[in-house]
């Protein structure tokens, strides 16, 4: 909570947040010799202008709402959750283990539930750990989650070299699953339907995202569960003097984030992949530590930051077919920026805006 | 000679080369969170500073410059993180994560405007890199039994990096609990009320334990690209800055346990591409793919309090807002 007025706090702040970090992206283009508004023109083009463009844009868009959202949700309870990748690609086994088994017997109507329940389930149990690792055990989640993505990426490595590796192929990776079980494409829906639309990986898993946010709000703002969550958030000594159990609250908080993250590997595993691959976490869950502080933690804000996120992913692939020097590893340094602008230093603006805008009524 | 102690040997000498990152930057991340700053962008200076390192030594020629400019660019990220966590107290996860993704970014984008080849830079010659060290005497001596082969291969022949990181422990030790520097860094770690009290800079203090940490993280980067290697390749840190984190943790914040723990993370990096194959007695074949997590699951249980305890420093994390 700043001293300004509340629209300048939700609405002026992170724009102006965000547009220090775009300026300092382009200060790093113009220092390597490229016009930067030429770059921001490809990006805007590649993102939402080319046929096809918006659902690429999208589909990158419901990977950053899931994780997300998973963060969101354990810092409404003051835990931070930076395993999001450990918990993403956790889901991705839960999902894979489902459709493996399963789909030889049964059609895809039955499949696809059971997979999503794995990436929740499997994803909520990865995060389950650390929570009660630091509810009953005093570890700090922090330390927990980081040690818990690289020892996830281990597991991975360990098992599609091993046990869940398909016969007769090089590369670490699972068979593919039946076709039933695939998510449906957004555009094939479309089609079917008759309205014309371009080909791209957007799949069915944007709706759930977008359920999920529903969810998220009505959990965190509707329920009794979400007051006491956020009642620990501003304090857990008087959440505990109140009578709420912080302890089993800490866990159950993790787990639903947990399971959120989980949720990406239904988009990138269940919809694009069809098959369990490695790395598939892509840095989108430490992104989604950008897209909560973006979006302030509430799913509303979570979704517009998502769509930066995604116009920012696709646009800056765009970069790479456009200029000579500039690769899509600048998406990298803009997403840095803006987690420096919008999140470590959030508030170093707020006095010069105050000068500006003046101070909240109640506090003036 | 016996050719098992020869493979010890080897085994030996390996994992100090392999440890020599992980001192240093443990090291880093001990003196920051000491003085109350935690330090995930540990990986991000380390890959910083390789880079910086091999770029500069590959256009000027000398490998030091190349570590002096590792040294200036990772102080930069500190003194980057240091604005954000102490003078605006911002949150310090998030400011190391942004320091983690900038490098990534950063090193990649930067190395391609100076070199095309795709992030890399073009691989360094013998004047450009640290070049391995003969001690006095280690030819001589090789033919004694044991301690000759000891002294020709484990303690001789590294590069100077190698040397320097393990002088390092013995600095940090000696800063922080024979100094008052060090007296007054432990403390604002702990109580930083009570330094504040004393009359002396909290944010002076905790920018100077973030800024060493910098320091060091460019030496370990250096060595990365510049030692170890010859150049820069992207991602070259390789998780190598939170594997640091993690023997810091294990080494209980304290720099002699860190050095075990980091040559024990060292060791097992080591022997895991011999164990490939190799039958265990109970388990059968060695899964080696699962060794490079074991630092992070020993790490896991030590912070549980299942074996020992892992106390962080009290002020951890929490920025010092003075009292009015």
């Amino acid at each position: 909570m700043t001293p300004l007025p509340r629209w300048a706090e939700i609405g002026l702040l992170p724009l102006v947040n965000v547009a220090l970090a775009l300026f300092f992206s382009g200060l790093v283009i113009a220092l390597i010799g490229e016009d930067p508004f030429h770059a921001l023109s490809v990006m805007l083009q590649g993102a939402f202008v080319y046929p096809g463009s918006l659902g690429y844009t999208l589909y990158y868009t419901t990977n950053f709402v899931f994780t997300g959202l998973a963060v969101a949700v354990a810092f409404h309870a003051m835990l931070f959750n930076i395993g999001g990748e450990g918990q993403a690609m956790l889901g991705g086994l839960g999902v894979a283990l489902a459709c493996l088994a399963l789909d030889p017997y049964m059609p895809g109507i039955v499949v696809i539930p059971v997979a999503i329940l794995g990436a929740a389930a499997f994803g909520a149990a990865w995060a389950f750990i650390p929570g009660w690792l630091q509810a009953y055990r005093g570890s700090h989640i922090v330390i927990t989650t980081i040690m818990f993505n690289f020892i996830a990426a281990g597991l991975m490595v360990w098992l599609l070299s091993g046990l869940l590796r398909s016969g007769g192929q090089g590369s670490p990776q699972t068979r593919f699953f039946a076709e039933g079980a695939w998510l449906p494409r957004v555009h094939e829906i479309l089609n079917a339907i008759g309205i014309k639309a371009a080909s791209s990986p957007l799949n069915l898993s944007f709706i759930i995202a977008l359920l999920a946010c529903v969810g998220v709000w009505l959990l965190i703002w509707r329920t009794k569960f979400g007051y006491a969550l956020r009642a620990m958030g501003h304090s857990p000594d008087a959440a505990a003097y109140a009578g709420i159990p912080v302890r089993r609250m800490t866990v159950i908080a993790m787990a639903i984030s947990g399971a959120l993250a989980g949720c990406m590997a239904l988009n990138e595993i269940l919809g694009v992949q069809h098959k369990l691959v490695l790395n598939f976490s892509a840095g989108y869950g430490f992104t989604g530590i950008a897209v909560a502080l973006m979006g302030r933690n509430h799913p509303v804000g979570i979704v517009l930051a998502s769509l930066l996120f995604g116009a920012l992913y696709q646009g800056g692939g765009e970069l790479d077919f456009e200029f000579k020097t500039i690769t899509r590893e600048m998406v990298l340094v803009i997403q840095g920026l803006i987690i420096l602008f919008s999140g470590a230093l959030a508030n170093m603006m707020v006095p010069i805006l105050i000068r500006a805008v003046g101070r909240r009524k109640a506090d003036a | 000679m016996p050719e098992l102690w020869i493979d010890i040997l080897r085994i030996l000498d390996g994992t100090l080369r392999l440890a020599t990152p992980l001192i240093l930057c443990a090291m880093a991340g001990l003196v920051s969170e000491r003085s109350g700053v935690i330090d995930i962008g540990l990986e991000g200076k380390l890959l910083a500073g390789a880079f910086a390192a091999a770029a500069t030594a590959s256009l000027t020629g000398s490998a030091w410059l190349g570590l002096m400019m590792a040294i200036v660019v990772a102080m930069s990220l500190s003194a980057v993180h240091a604005f954000a966590c102490i003078t605006h107290r911002g949150e310090q996860i998030i400011s190391g994560v942004a320091v983690n993704i900038l490098a990534s970014g950063l090193t990649v984008v930067i190395g391609i405007a100076l070199f095309q080849q795709g992030g890399q830079t073009p691989p360094l010659g013998t004047d450009e890199r640290f070049r391995p060290i003969a001690l006095p005497l280690s030819e001589t001596l090789s033919g004694v039994p044991y301690l000759g082969p000891l002294y020709a291969e484990l303690i001789s022949g590294h590069n100077l990096l190698v040397y320097v990181a393990l002088m390092a422990v013995a600095v940090v030790w000696w800063m922080l609990y024979r100094t008052t520097f060090g007296l007054r860094l432990r403390a604002v770690g702990e109580a930083p009320e009570a330094v504040d009290s004393a009359g002396i800079s909290v944010t002076w203090l905790c920018y100077r334990g973030v800024l060493i940490a910098g320091l060091l993280c460019g030496i370990a980067g250096a060595y990365l690209s510049t030692a170890h290697g010859a150049g820069f390749v992207r991602e070259m840190s390789a998780g190598k800055g939170f594997i640091a984190l993690a023997a810091m943790i294990f080494g209980k914040w304290r720099p002699g346990l860190a050095l075990v723990a980091c040559l024990l993370f060292g060791f097992l990096d080591t022997v895991a591409p011999r164990l490939q194959g190799v039958e265990l007695p109970l388990i059968g074949e060695a899964p080696v793919a699962l060794i490079p997590v074991l630092p992070y699951v020993f790490t896991v249980i030590l912070l549980a309090g299942f074996f020992g305890r892992a106390v962080p420093p009290r002020a951890l994390g929490t920025p010092y807002v003075k009292e009015h």
